[in-house]
């Protein structure tokens, strides 16, 4: 029972967090939280820091200062595997997939190292969700069109069924019809019930598929906001959607 | 005969070599220039305890294995903060150390000097004296190692070795214990090394650090290379080719005085060659980046 109510469940919080790389500080006194259910976006200019937030989130950089509490419990000296087991998936920057393995292979990468899951039937619905992935579920991921090999990131990573989803970049290189389907999936993804935290260059449609949003210059976050109201921010239109 | 025989036998040594390192070169993706340490290692281990203390050469193969794995987790450690090139220099400058220790630590070793006199094999309360006898052991080694290592790379973990291959950050991002699997590939191959290094100075029964140096574990990459990255067939091909062909110019009559730096530079040759010609090897799936 909640006497005042009750605050949106936090899911993710980045408290005060700083990383650098060697002598280059690359955020520093971030903050950002991401609540049960919701779609976050980071945007920002090229270089600002957003990857080096989501990759502290993953455990893949050591930060100098701050806290991170997953489902309010310290995370941030986990190793990535550790995090994939609380829960917490990545899509890396650049897709990163096997090239040398088969789509198949690649989706069975993704559920390998999880507890509970159930191979077969769990490859199918990740079949299901990208259907451009079906007929070319023999071939190795090497071959695929950028679209389809964003896709199978994108299916490697949500077949390790995660509560929070971090994807970095997902739309970058990518057709305009495959963006669109992108964010159709990420929006179907958190219909489903997974938050996910997105760091995008696309700020309008991050924006527009968001609920809400932080806004990274030089290392440090300069406005949060819904994603309405950044999108109608002109400080954001100025400096991201072109006027 | 015998000494085809003979060629053979040491052809079935370097397979052993190649094989492991190809499974922390060719399916982890691990460039490791220092393996012949291990060999070092294993070879006088079992030497230094059958000559000092008459402990059995199977005993000793068996310790001398298991101190290669020692140094192999040792070795594994940079590799959990080095990549690529860097990589490479820290497992070449581990091989230096370990031949130099073999070389200058002349209470333990007796230095450039060798040891003679390493006793054989004893099977069934008989000396391993006749060279066929011999072959029919190496043989017995090189099939229990590939079929280990076959197994290795065939199982889940032989897969997760590959995807760290492909693509460490990819592999991070599915939730693969880097570091753990890298030490372990380099403990799993420093021991197999480590056996032949035994197999190899209980054959010739005396050893020294000439037969240690770097320019070694440099033959053994180029056989791994040669043969192809990620395939045990390509491990055996490798292997016997780069040992039996120069083997030929002394059939041309060349005196070993020449055979022996004449088969550095064919090495060397052949790897500029591959390099540019068939980076993936004869049969190899993989190529170095
Ligand atoms: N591995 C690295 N080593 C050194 N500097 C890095 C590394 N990764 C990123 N940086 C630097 O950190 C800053 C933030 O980079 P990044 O987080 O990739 O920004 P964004 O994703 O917003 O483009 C940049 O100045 C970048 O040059
Ligand atoms: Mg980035």
């Amino acid at each position: 029972m909640h006497i005042w109510g009750r605050e949106k469940d936090m899911l993710l919080e980045a408290k005060n967090i700083s990383v650098s790389y060697g002598a280059v500080k690359a955020i520093e006194d971030v903050t950002f939280k991401v609540n049960d259910g919701e779609i976050v976006a980071m945007i920002g200019p090229n270089g600002a820091g957003k990857s080096t937030a989501l990759k502290a989130v993953f455990g893949m950089v050591d930060i100098q200062s701050g806290d991170i509490l997953f489902n309010r419990e310290s995370i941030k000296d986990l190793r990535p595997d550790e995090h994939v087991s609380k829960g917490i998936s990545l899509v890396p920057e650049g897709r990163r997939l096997f090239p040398s393995m088969t789509v198949i292979e690649n989706l069975e990468m993704g559920a390998f190292l999880r507890e509970g899951n159930n191979g077969k039937a769990d490859i199918e619905n990740i079949l299901e969700l990208f259907p451009a992935l079906k007929d070319k579920r023999r071939q190795k991921a090497g071959v695929l069109s950028t679209g389809e090999q964003q896709m199978l990131a994108l299916g490697r990573a949500l077949i390790q069924k995660p509560k929070l989803l971090l994807a970095d970049e997902p739309s970058l290189g990518l057709s305009p019809s495959y963006v669109d389907t992108i964010f159709e999936k990420l929006i179907a993804i958190n219909k489903s019930g997974t938050s996910v935290l997105l760091v995008e260059q696309n700020a309008r449609m991050a924006l527009e598929i968001a609920h809400r949003g932080y806004v990274f210059k030089i290392g440090q976050i300069f406005l949060e906001d819904t994603g309405k109201n950044l999108l109608e921010s002109e400080e954001v239109k100025k400096a991201f959607l072109g006027g | 005969m015998e000494y085809l025989l003979h060629i053979l036998i040491i052809s079935g040594i370097y397979i052993i070599l190649t094989l492991s390192l190809n499974l922390i070169l060719g399916y982890t993706g691990l460039p490791a220039l220092g393996h012949i340490a291990f060999a070092c290692v294993g070879a006088y281990t079992s030497s230094l305890l059958a000559l000092n203390f008459g402990v059995s050469p199977w005993i000793g193969l068996l310790i001398g294995a298991c101190l290669a794995s020692l140094l192999g987790l040792i070795i594994g450690f940079p590799s959990m903060r080095l990549k690529g090139d860097y990589l490479a220099l820290a497992t070449f400058g581990f091989g230096v150390i370990v031949y130099s220790v073999s070389k200058n630590w002349v209470d333990l070793t007796r230095g450039p000097m060798g040891l003679p006199g390493i006793p054989k094999f004893i099977v069934f309360g008989f000396e391993l004296q006749p060279v066929w006898a011999y072959l029919i052991l190496v043989t017995a080694f090189v099939a229990v190692t590939a079929f280990i290592i076959n197994r290795i790379v065939n199982s889940p973990f032989g897969r997760i070795l590959r995807s760290i291959r492909d693509d460490e950050v990819a592999s991070l991002s599915i939730g693969t214990n880097i570091n753990k699997y890298k030490l372990t590939v380099f403990v799993i191959g420093a021991f197999f090394a480590g056996i032949a290094g035994s197999l190899y100075a209980h054959y010739i029964t005396f050893i020294d650090p000439s037969s240690f140096t770097v320019m070694e574990s440099i033959a053994v990459l180029l056989m791994v290379v040669f043969g192809g990255m990620g395939n045990i067939k390509g491990s055996f091909i490798g292997a016997l080719i780069l040992v039996i062909f120069p083997e030929m110019l002394r059939f041309l009559g060349m005196p070993s005085s020449i055979a022996a730096p004449l088969r550095q530079m064919i090495y060397g040759l052949l790897l500029i060659i591959l390099m540019i010609k068939r980076p993936q090897g004869i049969i190899g799936e993989y190529r170095f980046k």
